[in-house]
Order: C-alpha cells, then structure tokens, then sequence
C-alpha cells in the first residue's frame, strides 16, 4: 500500500472520560464522509470506533484508538492498557457485561460492545492479557 | 425545477456582513466575502435559523404576493396548522378563514384536515412497517434535507406518506376538479406558511416529482389583514376545520401523540435534531419507533414566518390539545383508502447529497484530507471568523477547496 494514499488518525481515549466520550467516532465519522465513502460503510464505521472508544473509558486506564484509511480499507486499532480481558469468549456473547452498576445506569454498558464490534467489521481480532495490554483490530472494506 | 432551489436567500444591500448568520448556520453553508454573506447552495437546508439571527433582516424567504392569485380562476389558500396559535384561544377560526378568504380566495383549505387524515394512515402503517427504527417522520423538510446531506445512512428511516401540506393541496385540487368541472391549471393553490423550508419544497419537492402547490404567502405578509378582516365579519361562514389531533402537529411531539405511539422521541431545534440522529446512526434508539425532529424551537409554531411568540403559539395549541373533546371526523376507512391508492405516500426515492464530499476520487480525496490536517495545525484555532468562514477547520477546507487562501486568515500574512 502506497503510504502515501493514506490517512491516519489518532485519538488519546481517557478513562471514565464521559464528556469526551464520542468525539472521536464522530470526528472519524466526518472524515470519511468528507471522503465521500457510501453512507453504510460509514455506519459501520462510527459504530465500531464508537463502541471501541466506550469500551475504553469504561474498562481500561485509557488508551488510544488509531484509525488507518486507505482507498481500499479502514482499519481500526483499539489498545487500552487495564485489568484486560479474563475470557474473551464470554466477553464476546451479547448481553454479558462486566461494567459496574454506576456505569449502566448511564445507559452503557449493556454488553453489547464487543459483539457489535465484529458484527460491524470485515475481519477481527482481540487479544488481551490480564493487568495488561487488550488489543482490537478490526477491518472494514470499502466496497466499490 | 432547479435542483438547487432555495427559499431562503439574502437582501445584499441589507447585509451588512456581520457573521451572525455565519455562526449559526448548522450546515456550514454560509461565507462571509467582501463584507457580504454568501449561501452555498448546496448545503443549505432552508432551517430558517440564519433568517431568525440576522440583526439587519438581510437573510429573507423567497415568497410570492397576492397578485400571483389573479393567474388562476380558482383561488385556494391552505391555511396551516400554525395558524391555530396565531389567535387568542376564544377567536373563532371560522372568522380567521374567512378573514384569509376575503384576501381573495374562492376557498380556505385547513391544512389540520389533512393532518387528521395522516394520524390515521401513519396509525395503519405502524402495525406492519418493515422500515428500520426509529421511523423518522416526514413533516420537516428542513430535517430531511439535513439527513439527505449529512445523515444519508437513515434516509431508509424515513416513512414514506405525504406531509400535510402536500396531502391538502392534493386534496384541495382533486375536489375542486371534480366539484366544478375545473381544469387543473385553472386551480391556483397557496400555502401559507410559517416555514421556509416549506417553500423550498413548493419548487423542489422531496419523495414527489412536483408539488401540488403553486405559490406561498408568509403568514407574516397577510397576518394584520386577516385580523382586519375577521374583525368585519358578521355572517358566520362554517369552515370544515381539523379536529384537536391535527391541530397538534403544529408543536413538538403532538404528532406523536395524535398517533398513539408511545415509545417516540420528540426533538425540537436544528441543533438538538443533530445530535439525536448522530445517536440513531451509532443504533442507540434502535428500540425507540417514531422520531419526530423539527428544525424549529417547540415545532412548527416556532417557525421563522410565524408572527406570534412561539412560546406562547405552543401553550395556545397544547391548551386545546389537551381539551381532547373530539375526534378526527375523516372516516379511518377512507383515510386507509387515500395510503392504499398510494394518494398519499411517497413514489420517488429520496436522494442522498454528497455536499460535504471533498473529491469524487477517493484518492484524490485523501489527499485534501492530509492538506486540511496540515493547514489546520497551521491556523491559530480561535475559530474567530474574521476571514469569512465560521471555524479555522472551515476555513482550511475552504482553502484545499480552492475557494480561500491561507492570507484570508488575519494572523497569517
Ligand atoms: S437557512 Fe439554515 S442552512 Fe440555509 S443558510 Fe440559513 S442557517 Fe444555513
Ligand atoms: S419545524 Fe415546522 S416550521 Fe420549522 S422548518 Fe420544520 S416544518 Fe418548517
């Protein structure tokens, strides 16, 4: 891929950062329609950056979301330093939450973010250790 | 029909190149250049806002005078559902339509009849819709013309019946075609509006080929006139009138409320609107069935046209609303046969408009992204507005659009 037909955007998620929760999937979101990508790639996209950056403030110590477009594809890197993802495969079932009752009193929380995540993307993938690094990667094509 | 068309437009020689529009345009689409406001066309969605701030009464509606009526042999006037909030609650709106007729129309159409009629197509079309949720209501042209440019993603949210307006002048022309034996352009339709988005969708309608309409009179324009007239009026004339259900179009959730849903969302005001659909398009109100956003602060009665404080329109039409000593007196049958036949819905697809798209080549495209992301490092982003363009980020799409240059900054030179 020629580097220079790309863009790439980086955004600093907080944790428990509520008031700038958001921001970053919709600054994304502007992007790409700027960009002119047809409006269900788009969808999908702020979708998964904006799940991605809730799971941040909600789960880790922070961390970042890095977002890769190309005439092709965007990709999507969500990395938060925190306690990690015990069992990804239960973390991956629609309904099962571990945020704290204060948080789904906000209305978050619902244990649907993972599972939106992928259903948004093309291709996926989560790693995480425990009291460390969680890792998401997700790709979208742009369909021509 | 321009593709183009737009109601609102400004009085140069009343602009005095303040910015006040500028910074509230929700769309971006206004410029400041040479001390004059300039509107890009493509962007504007006819909200009104730019004409409700403009301290010089530069930013107008494009409108049509009584004149106009004496192309036609049969005068109509569809008087709005708004009007109902323009009077104390003890006038009587037979007065008020006469008050219109005397202006010189053969008849007075209320627009809230056919309100009533859409409260029970939208009640039928509710039980089997298969649209994605929320259902969007189609009522504010402004609002569908921002999902249109900015939202295009929900443009299948959207449920495809008539407005009122449209459904009235329809109504309106086939009666008196077939009352009178009248040929359809001897018939002279007029709105009277409170919205300029409304007169947009006269000339350039959406979900139809061509409105039934032919021309707008402002209810500012005719107000003092109505009231001198009904004031004279001694024989009562009965009007056939909308029942309390279609009066409550004309505020911010009475529509949902004449329909029955419960689980609905109301929002009034451009900018609330925008956040609410940034919400629906991340599917967080996926569980919500009716969305009903309007441009204007409290609905319709907030309308730019309007003569009566919105405030005090919206207590007037909640105050007969929540009377609720009546019922809609169309026939659910009939109604059920006007969505049936089609008379009342929608037959074209509505479009979305790439206006804030940067290139048609995404390569291309990409490009002018990284030059916006340099230059906007380069701009001092106090968004301050001295060069013409409402934020520095603007300003540097302005640029890379090549209709600015960086010295238009004044703290670049
Ligand atoms: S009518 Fe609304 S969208 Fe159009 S220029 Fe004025 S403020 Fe902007
Ligand atoms: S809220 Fe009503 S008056 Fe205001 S722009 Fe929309 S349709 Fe027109």
């Amino acid at each position: 891929m020629n580097e220079k037909n790309s863009i790439k955007l980086e955004y600093e998620i907080l944790q428990n950062d509520f008031t700038r929760a958001g921001e970053a999937s919709s600054n994304i979101k502007k992007i790409l329609k700027q960009l002119g990508i047809e409006a269900k790639i788009v969808r999908k996209v702020a979708i998964a950056t904006y799940e991605a950056e809730m799971n941040i403030v909600i789960h880790s110590y922070g961390g970042i979301i890095k977002v890769i477009i190309t005439e092709q594809y965007i990709d999507i890197y969500a990395i938060d330093k925190g306690p990690g993802i015990k069992d990804i495969e239960l973390a991956m079932k629609e309904g099962y939450s571990t945020a704290p009752n204060h948080i789904r009193e906000l209305g978050f929380g619902a244990g649907m973010g993972l599972p939106n995540m992928k259903r948004c993307s093309d291709e996926f993938n989560i790693e995480s250790t425990p009291n460390g690094k969680t890792e998401v990667y997700m790709r979208i094509y742009i369909s021509k | 029909m321009e593709e183009y068309f737009h109601s609102v437009v400004l009085d140069k020689d009343r602009c005095n190149g303040c910015t006040n529009c500028m910074r509230r345009c929700p769309t971006e689409a206004i410029r400041v250049r040479d001390k004059k406001a300039i509107i890009i066309k493509e962007r504007c969605i006819d909200c009104g806002e730019c004409i409700r701030v403009c301290p010089y009464h530069a930013q107008q509606t494009q409108l049509d005078t009584l004149d106009k009526l004496k192309k036609y042999k049969y005068k109509i006037a569809i008087s709005p559902m708004t009007m109902y909030g323009q009077f104390n609650l003890d006038k009587d709106m037979n007065k008020v339509f006469k008050g219109i007729k005397m202006l010189g129309f053969d008849e007075v159409f209320d627009e809230g009849y056919a309100a009533d009629i859409i409260t029970l197509i939208i009640r039928e079309n509710l039980k089997n819709n298969q649209q994605p949720k929320p259902l969007i209501s189609s009522l504010c042209p402004a609002v569908l013309r921002l999902i249109q440019i900015r939202f295009p993603s929900l443009i299948d949210n959207i449920i495809r019946i008539e407005s009122p307006m449209e459904l009235a002048a329809r109504l309106a022309r086939k009666n008196a075609m077939e009352r009178y034996g009248l040929k359809s352009d001897e018939i002279g339709i007029f709105y009277i509006t409170q919205c300029p988005a409304k007169v947009t969708s006269i000339k350039n309608p959406i979900g139809i080929k061509n409105s039934h309409v032919d021309g707008a009179i402002s209810i500012k324009q005719i107000y003092g006139d109505i009231v001198k007239n009904s004031n004279t009026v001694e024989k009562i004339e009965a009007f056939r009138t909308a029942s309390t259900y279609g009066i409550d179009w004309a505020r911010a959730g009475g529509q949902s409320k004449s329909i029955g849903v419960d689980n609905y969302i109301a929002v009034d005001g451009i900018d609330n609107v925008i956040k609410v659909l940034e919400e629906i398009e991340l599917g967080k109100l996926n569980n919500i069935e009716y969305f009903e956003g309007l441009a204007c602060v409290g609905g319709c009665v907030g309308g730019p046209l309007c003569v009566e404080n919105p405030f005090i329109a919206k207590s007037r039409i909640r105050r007969l609303a929540e009377k609720r000593n009546d019922e809609i007196k169309v026939s659910r049958e009939y109604a059920i046969e006007l969505y049936d036949s089609g008379f009342a819905c929608w037959t074209e697809k509505i479009q979305s408009k790439g206006a804030m798209k940067l290139d048609e080549n995404i390569v291309e495209a990409i490009k002018k992204i990284e030059e916006i992301k340099k230059l906007t490092s380069l701009l001092p982003g106090l968004d301050c507005g001295s060069c013409g363009a409402p934020s520095c980020r603007a300003l540097a799409e302005d640029i890379v659009r090549g209709y600015s240059k960086i010295e238009d900054c004044i703290f670049k030179d």
